[in-house]
């Protein structure tokens, strides 16, 4: 185990690569998902308002 | 064609996507096991690299995905100034953010892997530079598209500027054959056949196919709400908003 997280002495490189590659594409994942509640929200509190202007 | 038609639709493109995302999903994340144990744990030692050359298992596909994302891109552009289709519109611009990622994440593991084998972080050679510029590209597209405040005229913007930009990708995919560079020339062809250990060669085509997929998925995503965005005063994004629709 320690010898596979050691990658021949290449792990610094190796392993920033692949925990760029998971945090990035993470990235990709959470922000539409924000994006759409603030979104939505943002809608659905226009609503509110011109029902209660009416 | 009526698929087509209905896709065309952006309110059937937020329904249709909306059943295709968990689907996308999980063949991604599938295929990313899938890849990252065979190219972590199944495939060998590269004679020459060591260790290191796994970076290409991440590398590669993410350098292939900003070329085809790029690509895609271009595409729409040309549909959208063709036939103002908007849907078009909305496919561009939902995908320069994932495309700007994969590209930085194809330059930084390609320094990560350039730095232990070729002893520097970066060179100014043509395959670097090129990849660069397609970068630079896709974050000229989102600030283009950020600063035009009508969406109809920004998308027709960002769509000359996606046409134009297009004759990077043949600049990129031939820049070692045509410039003396430091960078390895292509191992994976289509055509020819490639130079590569079959344990090597799967795992790098399975990622691929799992980053195809991601992307599939995160475009979705993002086109959803650039729907829900632009359609924001349509009755069917209002009873979605006031939780009567999903």
């Amino acid at each position: 185990m320690s010898e596979f997280l050691h990658m021949g002495g290449y792990a610094f490189y190796v392993w920033t690569s692949y925990g760029l590659a998971f945090v990035l594409m993470l990235a990709l994942f959470v922000s539409p998902m924000i994006e759409k509640k603030r979104l939505i929200a943002g809608i659905a509190r226009k609503l509110r308002r011109e029902r209660r202007e009416k | 064609m009526r698929f087509y038609h209905r896709l065309a639709s952006p309110r059937h493109f937020y329904q249709i996507a909306g059943q295709w995302i968990p689907w996308l999903g999980a063949i991604s994340l599938i295929l990313l096991a899938w890849g990252l144990y065979e190219g972590l744990l199944v495939a060998p030692t590269d004679y020459q690299q060591g260790e290191s050359y796994r970076i290409i298992f991440i590398h590669v596909p993410a350098a292939w995905m900003s070329m085809f994302i790029y690509l895609i891109m271009a595409i729409a552009g040309a549909i959208n100034l063709v036939w103002r289709m908007k849907m078009a519109e909305v496919v561009l611009v939902s995908s320069a953010p994932i495309g700007a990622v994969f590209a930085f994440l194809a330059l930084v593991t390609g320094s990560l892997w350039g730095k232990p084998m070729w002893g520097t972080w970066w060179v100014w050679d043509a395959r670097l530079t090129s990849e660069l510029f397609l970068l630079f590209l896709y974050l000229g597209i989102i600030a283009l598209h950020g600063a035009i405040e009508d969406k109809r005229t920004a998308g027709r913007a960002v769509s000359i500027l996606a046409l134009v930009g297009v004759i990077n990708l043949p600049i990129i995919h031939f820049s070692v054959e045509w410039w003396n560079t430091l960078h390895q020339g292509s191992t994976v062809s289509v055509m020819g056949g490639s130079k590569m250990d079959s344990r090597m060669l799967r795992p790098l085509l399975i990622m691929s196919f799992a980053f195809k997929f991601y992307y599939g998925m995160i475009l979705f995503m993002r086109a959803r709400n650039e729907v829900l965005d632009r359609e924001r005063n349509t009755s069917w994004v209002r009873q979605i908003a006031e939780g009567k629709a999903s």
